[in-house]
């Protein structure tokens, strides 16, 4: 409230401060823009190599990751080098061969595209009906999907477990996908909103003039615009369906079994298995890589979460 | 059903929550309500109204349970008075 | 923004949303309420114990620590990660094949299973081979962050700036671009201060964002488990044992339901206001707009 009521006063402040100095500078026009230039320039290359600095410190770990996943449990264990002595596929070629390992992988990916689609079908039709009408409730509905976000898994740990054990979901991929849509239709709802409040209503009034029904102007017309929204919702859908573990742990035992949760069972089984540990961990984050680089363009809209 | 391990007062509790909402959606349908304000900071309407009674209608009582050894019906009492004047004037 | 209409049908298109989020949020939440006020042994055999155990609750001295411990987390990892964020959305560059580059390396953490981030700074953080251990060492800090709480501490902490800064850098990179071109223009025309624009055109546009961003690292850092958990067990002792955290012990680890079921609901109560006030602020904010 007093952001906005304030922001407009120091901006008239500081133009008037800005106009002054402005008259005084004019004569030494010239000199003051190039060292202007200069200190932009500077600020330019001084932001880079922050930058530079700052992503060589975040993929270090990962690095490390990466260059173990190539090495033998013996080298890892001898000694710190940053290259592997002695390349090995045999980690990968361990999880490649093992179906309790890919399977792993299998199960994720199937929950995980299977939430997507759930959420993405539920979160349309109701993004539209919060973005183009006003209901009773609706803003009081908009907050309980949110809250659900804000939800703590831990504490629905228990009866999430009972509810899927007695509808006789418990270890199916549904049941997960289902799970992971309490945190996910809020999100998809969210973002759907922000991208849909940006296309004329004058469009929707066009179309049912020219005799379109709702459903054919729904699917024909309007999902079309926001194509690029669907697809950064779908991200962020499989982003946080990726990511999650413990409920996912919790409602599947063998046959939908994530593959997050393999990785700490077998590792704890087998000993500690540094190079297989490391090589299934490098293999959980090449998907979320390939999603992220086909939302590239449209990601950062994404982020604004469609509402700034 | 037997997992959720029903009681009758938590049953009681979910059914009067219950009530509340279908209530308050007819009311608004029969009598449909504009945002004010009252003695609380920001401009609400009666189910903001509500919401806010309810929230610290929960934290009044957990303060009453926690702190003192009095009757849980007396924090109900003081909950119901509290949500009276904050419907009326809020 | 354009007025909405008046229409109470879109109930209909709601109802799909609501119902398949109901399913997963009320009947889990009426289930712990109904735990919250009995002690059950099993299905079959459970004693009606009315407020008992949300008195054990808001007095357990254990749970106290927790609470606290938590908020310091809270408090400090957004301490960091805000002003980090905001540092590397300005750095990042805007147009071009250097701007997904960035961007697609910058988000590289937030896609990583929770698990995998903690199992990563395991072995990175362990002075025999680890990286980062062994450079500790290597510079004569005697680092040992499964046996020393502050240097569990510090772990915990690290993990966390590594693994969510992108996620604050991302909300304000995406704010920044929505920044008019012609607002840097006038700046430029004025000689305006790196600062000066900083301050008054750049900051102003991100406050929205910045909410939003700060909202979700409370929450999400609010009910942290995963990483913790698979990095330091809790341990050592209980030093980074948060809330979540010793919710699950004490639900699952000593089955102590009717406790754990209270102290969710007050957990739960804690975050429905915080989020409430967040959630009306930013609206009041867009209101003014």
């Amino acid at each position: 409230m007093t952001q906005s009521s304030t922001t407009p006063m120091t901006h008239e402040k500081t133009s008037q401060g800005r106009a002054s100095q402005n008259t005084k500078v004019t004569k030494e026009q010239a000199p003051v823009y190039s060292r202007a230039d200069r200190k932009a320039r500077n600020a330019n290359l001084r932001g880079r190599f922050g930058l530079a600095l700052y992503v060589v410190l975040l993929l270090l770990p990962i690095y490390w990751l990466v260059n173990m996943s190539f090495k033998t449990n013996t080298e890892i264990l001898s000694g710190l080098s940053f290259f592997p002595a002695d390349f090995t596929l045999e980690n990968y070629a361990k999880i490649f061969s093992d179906s309790t390992w890919y399977m792993g992988y299998v199960n994720s990916i199937f929950y995980v595209s299977m939430n997507m689609v759930i959420s993405l079908l539920v979160a349309l039709p109701a993004a539209y009906a919060f973005s183009r009408y006003k209901f009773i409730g609706d803003k009081h509905m908009f907050f309980w999907l949110l809250s659900n976000r804000m939800a703590p898994p831990a504490v629905f740990l228990l009866p999430f477990f009972q509810l899927y054990s007695s509808v006789g979901l418990f270890d199916t991929h549904i049941a997960v996908a289902l799970a992971h849509c309490i945190f996910t239709v809020p999100l998809a709802v969210w973002i759907l909103e922000g991208f849909m409040s940006g296309v004329p209503r004058e469009i929707d009034e066009t179309a049912y003039i020219d005799g379109y029904s709702f459903p054919k102007f729904f699917v024909r017309i309007f999902i079309p615009l926001i194509r690029s929204g669907i697809g950064v919702t779908a991200f962020f859908c499989f982003m946080f369906s990726w990511v999650e573990l413990l409920l996912a742990r919790t409602l599947t035992s063998v046959e939908a079994k994530p593959i997050a949760a393999i990785m700490t069972r077998t590792v704890s089984a087998s000993g500690m298995d540094w190079g297989l540990l490391a090589a299934a961990g490098v293999l959980t984050i090449i998907p979320g890589m390939l999603v992220i680089y086909f939302v590239r363009n449209h990601v950062a809209k994404g982020f604004a979460l469609g509402r700034v | 059903m037997a997992w959720m391990s029903w009681t009758l007062p938590t049953a009681l509790f979910f059914i009067g929550i219950a009530v509340i909402l279908v209530g308050m959606t007819t009311w608004q349908i029969v009598s449909p309500c504009v945002e004010r304000r009252g003695f609380l900071p920001l401009a609400t309407t009666r189910g903001d109204r509500l919401f806010i009674g309810l929230l610290s209608s929960a934290f009044i009582h957990l303060g009453f349970v926690a702190f003192t050894d009095a009757n849980i019906a007396m924090a109900t009492v003081l909950c119901a008075i509290w949500m009276i004047i904050l419907m009326r004037w809020g | 923004m354009q007025t909405k209409v008046e229409n109470n049908k879109a109930w209909f298109l709601v109802m799909p949303v609501f119902l398949i989020v109901a399913f997963s949020a009320i009947i889990p939440l009426m289930t712990v309420v109904n735990y919250s006020v009995q002690d059950i042994f099993d299905p079959y055999t459970r004693y009606f114990v009315g407020t008992e155990w949300f008195k054990q609750v808001m007095l357990d001295s254990r749970l106290h620590e927790a609470l606290l411990r938590q908020f310091i987390y809270s408090f400090t990892i957004l301490a960091i990660e805000v002003p980090l964020g905001i540092c590397v959305a300005l750095m990042m560059p805007t147009k071009g094949r250097g701007a997904s580059v960035a961007l697609i390396l910058v988000a590289i953490p937030l896609l990583i299973p929770w698990n995998v981030v903690g199992t990563i700074w395991q072995i990175f953080g362990r002075a025999d081979i680890g990286l980062f251990g062994a450079f500790m060492s290597y510079i004569g800090v005697d680092y040992n962050y499964a046996s020393n709480p502050a240097d569990a501490w510090l772990t915990v902490v690290l993990m966390d700036v590594w693994h969510w800064t992108p996620l604050i850098a991302l909300l304000c990179y995406s704010g920044l671009r929505a920044i008019p071109e012609v607002y840097y223009q006038a700046a430029r025309i004025d000689q305006a201060s790196r600062w000066a624009v900083f301050r008054h055109i750049q900051l102003p546009k991100l406050a929205n964002v910045l909410v939003i961003g700060m909202l979700l690292r409370f929450m999400d850092s609010f009910m942290i488990y995963t990483e913790p958990f698979v990095l330091t067990g809790g341990g050592p002792g209980s030093s980074t044992t948060f809330l979540s955290q010793s919710l699950v012990q004490q639900a699952i680890g000593q089955f102590d339901l009717g406790p754990a079921a209270a102290f969710s609901l007050v957990y739960f109560l804690i975050i429905l206001l915080v989020c409430w006030v967040f959630y009306t602020t930013i609206m009041n904010m867009q209101k003014d707009k």
